[in-house]
């Protein structure tokens, strides 16, 4: 009896912080966004706002700048990460030496990234002097204002590019390393080309770690936050900045509760379109 | 050699050096100083004397409020990985040991809390921790860093685990140890390397998380929420510098758990 209760009371505990810090906060946070104060000074269910959210002089460029960047910003991840993954196998020496080094940017915080960033692309940082070396542009330059939008949107990229590409290379990897040779091999004996073994055999069989990958990595890329601060200042507003900006400097805790509703919302319908569209089918499990 | 191979080659080292080139500017440019943040067209290589090199450093360490957000910083994450070892290792435990009803929805459940973004946490905890008095405290911003710690602790002790012989054990139970000292004399000392980069993970991830920690405090900030909130009014150097500090302890760390990183993500796939 005490054996077969034992695995119970280890998990318990986490368990229920778990369930305590993401449980509870959850329904706070709803009861936050859609909770004003009535007219008689109690609160009572209101769409007040959400109403001030959508109304919000930045609601909609936050938004479209957000699924912006995950729709460039994952898609190049991946296929980035899927060629780093496949280069791994190839490498015959220093195999580990290039892997710590792939996924070193999977310890750096993404307000250090931003800032690493920006010390390329300022006005006279090191980029424009490469720039001015060749003969592009002659003298220092700015590119992260609201005037050149699509430089900022490109150095945003590139920041989450070099920053949060390890993340996925390290599920990959973790994950090809899980599958036999053998398979490959044999797709090899019966003449299929390095092409057809990648396509047919080793991405179908990766398929539980592409998912993973790819619902982590959106949902983290929907919560962007301090990378776009450190680069973009309030340029380039986000939904988990203007989430920010409510809190803090507009301390209505209610509106940013409703920007993190919309974050929310995005990872689940997210998470849902990969898991249905990445599902292994029945037979392969 | 043939061509292929050099090309090969070549891809390799351009994606070395994609990774490695911006923390080598970063470096350049935090200890520069003043005079290469403004210096143009920028120098690629260190000017200075060590000494000179470090003195950035210094002065960064001797603004007000920087030393203080430091030791914050520290504290959380130390809260945070004491509570994530004390509640997650059991948990791995319990999953590397026992085949028992539920270990697979506990197992999909503690994954999936990975799709939770920070800011429906951390808002409501900051009205809550006002009320319990824990805003504005470490123990309430390494609570919280814990809920994103917590996950990976527990999938990597129960790979840790897995790894360890539940024959080791068992023969210690038929010498007379008791199931907590089988644990305590035989898996724990085998298991302790393991413990240490779970330990280590833990630390990095709330080390560098930016919004919780900048929503759950005020005047007691860590590094990263400090150097948001100086963001605006603060000279880029002192940016510069303050990215810097924050990236070496990342950096260090990653190379030391780099064996357990795959089996995190191995185990989570499974």
């Amino acid at each position: 009896m005490r054996s077969r209760s034992l695995p119970y009371l280890l998990i318990a505990p986490a368990s229920l912080l778990l369930a305590v810090l993401f449980l509870w906060p959850l329904a706070q946070t709803a009861l936050l966004a859609f909770r004003a104060p009535g007219p008689l000074g109690t609160d009572v269910w209101s769409l007040a706002h959400i109403g001030r959210m959508v109304g919000d002089f930045d609601f909609h460029s936050a938004l479209y700048n957000t699924l912006g960047l995950v729709v460039v910003v994952v898609p190049l991840q991946f296929v980035l990460a899927l060629t780093m993954a496949n280069m791994l196998r190839h490498i015959r020496a220093g195999r580990s030496l290039v892997l710590w080094i792939w996924s070193i940017p999977l310890g750096i915080s993404d307000l250090a990234a931003g800032l690493v960033w920006l010390a390329i692309l300022s006005e006279r940082g090191y980029l424009n002097t490469v720039l001015q070396a060749v003969g592009i542009i002659s003298g220092p330059r700015s590119w992260l204002t609201y005037e050149t939008p699509g430089v900022l949107f490109a150095a945003i990229v590139a920041t989450e590019l070099w920053r949060a590409t390890a993340i996925v290379l390290v599920i990959l990897v973790a994950g090809l390393d899980m599958i036999p040779r053998e398979y490959a091999e044999a797709a090899e004996v019966f003449g299929a080309t390095p092409w057809q073994r990648f396509r047919r055999v080793t991405l179908p069989l990766l398929r539980p770690s592409i998912q993973t990958a790819l619902i982590l990595r959106t949902v983290l890329a929907f919560e962007m936050f301090a990378t776009v601060v450190a680069i973009g200042g309030r340029n380039f507003p986000v939904l988990a900045s203007k989430a920010y900006d409510w809190q803090y400097f507009d301390q209505n805790t209610g509106v940013a509760a409703a920007y993190a509703l919309v974050i929310m919302a995005a990872a689940i319908a997210a998470t849902l379109v990969y898991l249905r569209l990445l599902r292994s089918p029945e037979h392969a499990r | 050699m043939t061509a292929r191979r050099l090309f090969f080659l070549a891809g390799v080292v351009t994606l070395c050096a994609w990774v490695l080139v911006p923390l080598y500017l970063i470096a350049l440019a935090a200890t520069g100083g003043s005079g290469v943040v403004h210096a143009w067209p920028k120098p690629f290589l260190p000017t200075g004397t060590l000494a000179a090199t470090l003195a950035p450093l210094a002065r960064f360490l001797s603004i007000a409020g920087v030393w203080p957000a430091l030791l914050t910083s520290v504290e959380t994450a130390l809260v945070c990985v004491a509570i994530s070892l004390a509640l997650g290792l059991p948990a791995g435990y319990a999953l590397a040991r026992f085949r028992f009803r539920g270990a697979v929805l506990f197992r999909v459940l503690v994954l999936m809390t990975r799709a939770f973004p920070v800011a429906i946490l951390a808002l409501p905890l900051a009205v809550t921790f006002i009320r319990l008095g824990l805003y504005d405290t470490p123990v309430g911003v390494g609570l919280m860093h814990t809920a994103l710690a917590l996950p990976f602790t527990i999938l990597v002790s129960a790979s840790l685990f897995q790894a360890i012989p539940a024959e080791l054990e068992e023969a210690s139970w038929v010498f007379g140890c008791s199931r907590l000292g089988a644990f305590r004399h035989v898996v724990m000392p085998l298991a302790l390397p393991g413990i240490a980069a779970a330990a280590t993970f833990a630390f990095v991830i709330s080390w560098n998380e930016v919004f919780a920690a900048s929503v759950l405090t005020v005047r007691h900030r860590t590094l990263t929420a400090y150097l948001l909130a100086i963001l605006p009014e603060s000279p880029l150097n002192v940016q510069f510098t303050g990215a810097f500090l924050l990236v070496i302890p990342s950096v260090l760390f990653i190379f030391l758990v780099r064996r357990r990183l795959f089996s995190i993500w191995g185990i989570a796939n499974r």
